[in-house]
């Protein structure tokens, strides 16, 4: 830090983010703020109804399904998700794996593939009739569930997100796990800990900031979810419908069902909705920090 | 120390290998069949009469070449929003790190809560704003949104904390040079590896978005790869019409081909994701 003649220059260097984070970030916002509180009624046009809106909103069963839905789903994935980036992060880190590099490529290579993508391409194996899983169940006389069934649906999204962000996790996990000093483990060496000791005493304790991270990360990505089910909402119709997500439903009432008021409303209690949950992951991973 | 490898988690470690690969395997595999043959022969393996070339060539043939189009709409809105993202990114994060100014606090913090608002709620608030003042349907809609990126700030402040020493600045200083020959021709020399983490996240989240664009764009010259493929994929699925339908093995050549780029780039440059991505998640 510096002061003097300088001191001019520091509001120059962060000026033009700021103009534009202000334009492309709080602009919205505000918009989004302002529309949510009119109407636009048949006779009459549109009228300022104050917070009608919300109120509406949080009756709402569709819009409160979608935000149950991925509640349901944030609770279910996530944790199956970063154990299992945990877990590879700890096995390559450990020295104790062969091809350790090859596999950890392997394993982060998906985050390079679009949601779309691979959206595209585990719709086509989960296939009932023509996905391999299906014809293997057929060659082996095996019985095979039929992924894209009501019941097995959003078991189906779940792998999908599963396959496209453990990677992108335990790289996360692993780049943290990599700046732990060597001293600590000769220490935990020395006073006899094995492999896994040391895992749960030395690593995991050092992880905890990234895993934190990575936990913030997945509440986002959770309770926006849009492009998975979007995309098989085509293949599937009438297993999912167009209110299937929070997010889903707010683009089916800005774009098919004109309702631009109500879907800013809607947009807007969703993130609401994801900046009061990670909040409270974040309180609660403190609170624990502190006890 | 020399640590003795374990058979056991070597396999387990490459049965997960081979969950990640399988659908890019499917995807190879599919792209050198015919729509027909994606439906009648056995998806992990190759058919009779493989085809990939033929399956390119009507793949970047179909509907006046659009395909090759949206390709390149996808580098341009990836590139340009990527080395502008990091260049506000870069700026900013020097200028949080190295400068104490009126507001500091106020305007990093405010920056930093942004992160948690996810960008597809405020997608539609960006999309009913854009319309307003005519910028729906063209490039910008899709690439000014992308230039702002409150982790990549995030990032580079961490990262030009240690990478641009104070005494380095006080030097220069000293010797006369002034605040913005200090930033273009020393410290975003020594940022530079943090600028392509950046680069990289923002390539990346660009290049794989799907709902920005999606609201944003209707012309179909102007989509980027990802809702081009989706509305090849609409049309294929369209009523399970299934084998009926000659659109499949485009999609499945097209997605393979739209892949590739970024694949690619990303073995290559894989080393600085984790140099970035760990300067990010260890010091909170």
């Amino acid at each position: 830090m510096s002061g003097g003649r300088h001191r001019a220059a520091g509001p120059l260097f962060v000026a033009p983010f700021l103009v534009l984070f202000a334009l492309l970030f709080l602009a919205p916002l505000g918009y989004a703020a302002y529309l949510s509180l009119f109407q636009h009624k048949l006779i009459g046009g549109t009228v300022f109804v104050g917070l009608d809106n919300y109120v509406k909103a949080v009756a709402d069963p569709l819009f409160l399904r979608g935000v149950l839905r991925v509640a349901t789903f944030f609770v279910l994935q996530v944790p199956v998700m970063l154990l299992l980036g945990l877990l590879f992060a700890l096995a390559l880190d450990s020295g104790l794996t062969r091809l350790a590099k090859v596999i950890r490529l392997g394993i982060f290579v998906p985050y390079a593939v679009p949601s779309v993508v691979a959206t595209l391409m585990w719709g086509f194996l989960y296939g009932p009739d023509y996905g391999p899983f299906a014809q293997l169940g057929r060659i082996f006389d095996l019985p095979v569930p039929d992924f894209l069934s009501d019941s097995w649906i959003l078991g189906s999204i779940a792998n999908i997100v599963t396959w496209e962000f453990v990677g992108y996790n335990m790289i996360i996990l692993y780049a943290a796990l990599r700046t732990i000093p060597k001293e600590l483990y000769e220490a935990a060496a020395v006073d006899g800990a094995g492999a896994w000791r040391t895992a749960w005493s030395v690593k995991l304790p050092a992880l905890k900031p990234a895993l934190l991270l990575t936990l913030l990360f997945s509440v986002i990505g959770s309770f926006q979810l849009f492009n998975e089910p979007k995309l098989l909402w085509t293949l599937v119709p009438t297993v999912i419908d167009t209110a299937y997500t929070a997010n889903f439903y707010a683009y089916s009432l800005a774009f098919t069902g004109q309702q631009v008021n109500y879907a800013a409303t809607v947009s807007f209690l969703l993130g609401l909705v994801i900046v009061i949950v990670s909040y409270a992951v974040m309180l609660t991973a403190n609170l624990r920090r502190a006890a | 120390m020399k640590v003795r490898r374990s058979t056991p988690l070597t396999i387990i470690m490459l049965a997960a290998l081979a969950y990640f690969l399988l659908p890019l395997v499917w995807l190879v595999i599919a792209s050198t069949k015919s729509t027909q043959d994606l439906f009648t022969t056995f998806g992990l393996w190759f058919s009779r009469a493989p085809q990939l070339f033929a399956n390119i060539g009507s793949t970047v043939a179909h509907d006046g070449g659009v395909f090759t189009q949206w390709l390149l709409n996808s580098v341009i809105y990836a590139v340009v929003s990527a080395v502008g993202a990091a260049f506000l990114a870069a700026t900013a994060g020097y200028g949080f790190a190295k400068f104490s100014f009126r507001g500091h606090g106020v305007g990093f913090n405010l920056v930093i809560g942004a992160i948690m608002v996810p960008t597809t709620a405020l997608a539609i608030p960006t999309y009913l704003l854009f319309a307003e003042v005519g910028l729906v349907n063209t490039p910008w809609a899709v690439i000014l949104p992308s230039l702002i990126n409150p982790l990549g700030l995030y990032l580079m402040r961490v990262y030009a904390q240690d990478a641009v020493p104070d005494s380095l600045i006080e030097a220069a200083r000293i010797d006369g040079a002034g605040e913005a020959r200090i930033f273009f021709g020393i410290a975003l020399r020594l940022l530079a590896p943090g600028l392509v983490t950046v680069v990289l996240l923002t390539l990346v989240t660009t290049w794989n978005n799907y709902f920005l664009p999606l609201i944003m764009l209707n012309d179909p010259k102007l989509y980027p790869i990802t809702v081009g493929l989706a509305s090849w994929a609409a049309q294929a699925q369209n009523g399970n019409a299934g084998a009926n339908s000659e659109m499949l093995s485009l999609v499945v050549t097209g997605s393979l081909l739209s892949i590739i780029p970024l694949v690619v780039a990303f073995l290559l440059l894989q080393r600085y994701w984790q140099s970035g991505l760990s300067a990010g998640a260890v010091k909170q």
